[in-house]
């Protein structure tokens, strides 16, 4: 334990902020460094956040006050998300899981069987104040080799991927980070640690490839392998830093380190609790896990227990639409709402911020998030559609009620599509979602027009035809993903056809408003004409209550609307994405299906040549092969990739469903309760006045 | 509306032997095309229960014959309004037509309104101190023979022919201030009351066709939930509280318009066919009135030798004038009395029964709310 802590210090004791401390924890110890290229690729922030706040709770003291001073640049810890993003949208793996907590674990290790190692970490440190504030992560690199000398070049590799992207996120826009962060993507498939593993174990010759490679990701075995003759670690006393990082990350002790730093814990919960189920991992499937194939069996494996960690996140992250204003004038005019943000998370700047956006930036976002999230079977909440006739009355009208109403209305709807995107724990950490939120200025979105009104259905509905016709083809090999598509199918029918029940709801309810007011008149009238005098009053009273009734029923119409009628349009369009989701795995089932059929021409005209001996082609034959062998098993793996996302993806959105609905109806009952009391309120009013009447 | 039936039957020996708050209009049956009326009542010497089997013609019967035309100071009386003739279609359900003409009445379950209206028109018949005494009242609530056959001729129901005169005598300048205040109020409450009880019964529609709405979105919910296997039970729950949620949505709007029906909505369509009567009997003052006057410029122009006739045709109208005013008067002084009696009782059970409502769906409403809140999320 003393060992492990110490690890930790090195890397995360800098202090309360774990991004400081995380960013320290990257430019720290070379062991780290190494280490954590891989972390962050295989994983999520998850790991990086949820290390610091066990150390720092535990470690507060240990840690050096003096090293916390040193003034990183505030920049800098953003940076270290940045390639968490482009991570971020990878799915999380577990075979990656698995490793990364290894890798938290492996400093710990070397902490503890040789103290060099422990100078090695804590000297990067002294060197980071040292350096200018922008940190040129070249220079960084190379103090850190020297020192980390054993390091493989394949171990370094990942290293600078990480030290490219983060400092092109900070100083430059993102294109740039696309630009990096696709690679990565590419050149590791599904980018499953097993993938980089099989590359870095053809780097790295056998000796850690063994026991400890699966065990521990590539990047372990880097340092494992290279640490000369101390650093020989056996398979065993990996085993037992993984027991004790168990002990760590054991459930009590886990929710103090919650207790204590609060500001994460919205973020971090979700990420932990994994933590503590993947700790579990390592034990068991370490022998088993050869290369490729056991990705995806552990994939399969926490199916359950992404469901069970969806339901913890809670995110710190409130996001209101206000003031939605008119500007320009004419038909060129358009309406800019107010986009406030109030967050804990450390992943921004501040805790609070206000952007102003308009409707297009909004599409504009969802184009964005769709064009990298969609294909790997992410499910990305659509935003509201363009209303030409509505905005066209807000351009032109200028004191019409429906129009107000229809302002009202979208920005309701963009602010539900808002807060969707944020709960998306994936989308959430997209550059583009925090730079839509965070940022003063936005490059003005174009060719949103794709998305107005009838193109944006048409487009989803032409997704729906594609996946129905592929349905027929496709051998469906899961029978949960054919039960669900046709439940979502017939889902997308009966919400229709709510919506159209509660359509014809709310016009009563509006009808009913207009008679109450025109019965209200009446009586008014007839309560002045009458000659009794008491009875004349007690019309006239009558006359207000039913005044006051029709404002209720106008309440409550606006609330059947609010409530029930947008819930239901929000999630005919969120089926719409799910649909498309569905969509894409079936398009990558497509693609693997292809090449096994292009496989399988290549392979039979390998025999023809064969047979007909004509070795001279028989080899660039053989190399194609080859070449779609590879492609058949990459494919392959990015349809359960996307399978799995797809899967863990529509669980999350039925969850998501649940709380919503269970959250509209409760808000609808409230406003129903608080309606009948004033009611309620009124009659007992007009009684005695009904009475009195002689 | 029950006020004080004793005066009535009380004040002559030879007045009504049923007690006139006993009469209840109990239920219609429909026989081949008519609707057929239950009809029980007490007598008030032993309260010994009476039941009659009434077509709407028996009604009519003795609308008719409660005026005798033969006593010219019934004129001055304000009958008690009959509601036209309910038509069942043959499903027995109510068209627009119908709807249109009726009103309210044509409203709720088995023509229980239309009952109810029939009801009362009974009771104040048996209230009224002159038409109490008529023979045929009694027939109507105690004979076992049906006496609607035996037809009365038209009287002054006659409306056809009314409608012409009515235009030329209706602005008629009236010699007495107090008729001419009645009438001026009468056609202005009249046609203020026509509207209100119109649009009062649209609320009552908007009503029910939101229960309707709320009915068919209950079920519409709760059968996708039957649709939905238990994959997402949470979701299902959720989806089957909200169901619940609408039936009592449905419940109240139900409620809501029920007794919007049965209270003020009868109470004023009463109000309104009220003062139709009130304004027949002051048209039948009206034209009494223009029959005298030009009887006394026929007495004036008149040659010396016909003016004996002359006067004495003048005498007899103007008695018959002078009684049917008195007579008028106090229908009049009675009328309003009762009309601002009815409409009480009908604005207080109105107002108690939506405040029972409300307070029994503000109950439910809570009571779901705490369910809901209850409910798991996962």
């Amino acid at each position: 334990m003393d060992a492990l802590s110490s690890g930790c210090t090195v890397k995360m004791g800098e202090g309360q902020n774990p991004l400081e401390a995380m960013a320290d924890s990257t430019f720290s110890a070379s062991d780290v460094l190494s280490d954590l290229p891989n972390d962050l690729l295989g994983e999520p922030p998850s790991a990086v956040f949820g290390d610091p706040l066990s150390n720092i709770s535990k470690q507060e003291s240990t840690s050096n006050p003096a090293k916390q001073s040193s003034k990183l640049p505030s920049d800098v810890p953003c940076d270290i998300f940045d390639p968490l993003h482009g991570t971020g949208m990878e799915p999380k793996d577990d075979g990656k899981n698995a490793s990364l907590i290894d890798i938290v674990i492996n400093p710990v290790t070397s902490a503890k069987d040789n103290l060099p190692v422990d100078d090695l970490l804590s000297q990067p440190e002294i060197d980071i104040p040292a350096k200018t504030k922008t940190e040129q992560p070249a220079e960084l690199r190379s103090e850190e080799r020297p020192k980390d000398e054993p390091l493989s070049v394949a171990s370094s590799k990942p290293k600078k991927d990480l030290f490219e992207d983060s400092p092109e996120d900070l100083f430059s826009e993102l294109p740039k980070t696309k630009a990096k962060t696709k690679p990565q993507m590419d050149l590791f498939g599904d980018s499953s640690p097993d993938l980089f593993m099989d590359a870095k174990a053809a780097a790295d010759t056998g000796p850690g490839r063994n026991a400890p490679a699966d065990l521990f990701s590539e990047e372990s075995v880097a340092t494992t392998t290279s640490k000369s003759a101390k650093s020989n670690i056996s398979a065993n006393s990996i085993v037992t830093a993984n027991s004790k990082a168990n002990g760590v990350h054991s459930d009590e002790e886990e929710q103090d380190i919650f207790a204590e730093a609060t500001v994460e814990l919205s973020l971090d919960s979700p990420h932990n609790n994994r933590k503590t189920l993947d700790t579990t991992k390592p034990s068991e499937p370490a022998s088993s896990l050869s290369a490729a194939a056991g990705s995806s069996k552990a994939q399969a494996k926490t199916l359950e227990e992404l469901e069970e960690e969806e339901s913890e996140d809670k995110f710190e992250l409130n996001i209101s639409i206000t003031n939605p204003e008119k500007v320009g004038d004419g038909m060129n005019a358009y309406m800019a709402y107010k986009v406030s943000t109030q967050t804990t998370l450390p992943m921004f700047r501040s805790k609070t911020f206000t952007v102003r956006r308009r409707f297009s930036d909004f599409l504009g976002l969802y184009e964005k998030l769709s064009e990298k999230h969609s294909q790997n079977g992410y499910i990305v909440p659509p935003p509201p559609e363009k209303s030409l006739l509505g905005m066209t009355k807000v351009k032109v009208g200028k004191d019409d009620p429906s129009s107000g109403e229809f302002v009202e209305r979208r920005r309701a709807s963009l602010e539900r599509y808002l807060q969707r995107v944020v709960c998306h724990p994936s989308l959430l950490q997209d550059p583009d979602v925090r730079e839509f939120l965070e940022r003063e200025e936005l490059p003005r979105a174009v060719n949103t027009q794709a998305l107005s009104g009838a193109g944006f259905l048409k487009m989803i509905n032409k997704a729906t035809d594609a996946v129905s016709k592929m349905t027929i083809k496709m051998n469906e090999s899961d029978v949960w993903f054919e039960e669900k598509l046709q439940e979502v199918e017939s889902e997308d029918q009966q919400l229709r056809k709510l919506h159209a029940v509660v359509d014809s709801l709310v016009s009563h309810r509006k009808e009913l408003s207009v008679n109450t007011a025109v019965f209200a008149k009446s009586v008014a009238m007839l309560g002045s004409s009458e000659d009794n005098t008491a009875l004349s009053r007690a019309l006239s009273q009558l006359a207000e209550l039913e005044d006051k009734i029709e404002q209720l029923h106008q309440e409550q119409a606006g609330n059947d609307f609010f409530v029930f009628t947008e819930l239901l349009a929000d999630y005919i369009r969120l089926l719409g994405a799910v649909r498309g989701s569905f969509d894409q795995r079936m398009k990558s089932w497509q693609r693997w299906q292809d090449a096994q059929t292009t496989l399988q021409k290549k392979r039979e005209a390998e025999a023809k040549l064969l047979w007909a001996n004509k070795p001279d082609k028989l080899q660039q034959a053989k190399d194609e092969i080859a070449e779609w062998e590879g492609k058949v098993t990459q494919y392959e793996r990015e349809f359960e990739r996307v399978s799995a996302t797809v899967r863990k993806e529509v669980i999350r959105f039925e969850k998501e469903k649940a709380r919503d609905f269970k959250k509209q109806i409760i808000k609808y009952l409230e406003s129903l309760l608080q309606s009948q009391q004033q009611l309620i309120k009124y009659w007992e009013a007009f009684l005695p006045e009904a009475k009195a009447i002689a | 509306m029950n006020r004080s039936g004793k005066t009535a039957d009380t004040m002559e020996g030879s007045g009504l032997t049923i007690s006139a708050s006993s009469i209840k209009v109990n239920e219609a049956t429909l026989d081949e095309d008519t609707l057929v009326f239950s009809i029980t009542s007490q007598k008030l010497s032993n309260g010994m229960g009476v039941c009659v089997c009434r077509t709407y013609e028996d009604f009519e019967w003795l609308q008719q014959s409660l005026f005798a035309p033969d006593e010219p100071d019934l004129h001055g009386v304000i009958f008690p309004p009959l509601p036209a003739k309910l038509i069942m279609s043959p499903q027995s359900q109510i068209n627009n037509k119908t709807l249109k003409q009726l009103g309210f009445l044509a409203l709720g379950d088995c023509c229980r309104t239309y009952c109810e209206a029939l009801e009362l028109y009974l009771q104040q018949v048996a209230l009224h101190p002159i038409l109490s005494k008529n023979k045929a009242l009694e027939t109507l609530l105690t004979n076992t023979e049906s006496p609607g056959k035996q037809r009365a001729k038209k009287g002054i129901f006659n409306r056809l022919s009314q409608v012409m005169e009515e235009k030329r005598k209706e602005s008629h300048k009236d010699v007495d201030d107090f008729f001419q205040n009645e009438r001026d109020n009468n056609s202005n409450m009249t046609a203020l009351t026509k509207v209100t009880t119109e649009r009062f019964l649209d609320v009552v529609l908007a009503e029910q066709r939101l229960s309707v709405a709320s009915k068919h979105l209950s079920s519409s919910i709760q059968l996708w939930v039957n649709q939905e296997d238990s994959a997402n039970a949470a979701f299902s729950k959720i989806c089957l509280k909200t169901s619940k949620v609408f039936e009592t949505i449905k419940r109240n709007f139900e409620k809501t318009a029920e007794n919007n029906i049965s209270t003020l909505g009868l109470g004023l369509d009463l109000q309104s066919r009220y003062q139709e009567a009130e304004k027949e009997m002051l048209f039948r003052r009206t034209c009494k009135l223009v029959e005298l006057e030009a009887a006394n410029k026929n007495t004036e122009r008149a040659k010396a030798n016909k003016k004996g006739i002359m006067e004495e045709v003048r005498n007899v109208l103007e008695k018959q004038f002078d009684g049917m005013s008195s007579m008028a008067r106090q229908e009049v002084g009675r009328f309003h009395q009762s009309r601002v009696a009815l409409l009480r009782t009908a604005l207080v059970s109105w107002c108690e029964q939506q405040l029972n409502t409300a307070t029994e769906i503000a109950a439910l409403y809570s009571e779901h709310l705490e369910a809901c809140q209850k409910l798991p999320e996962e």
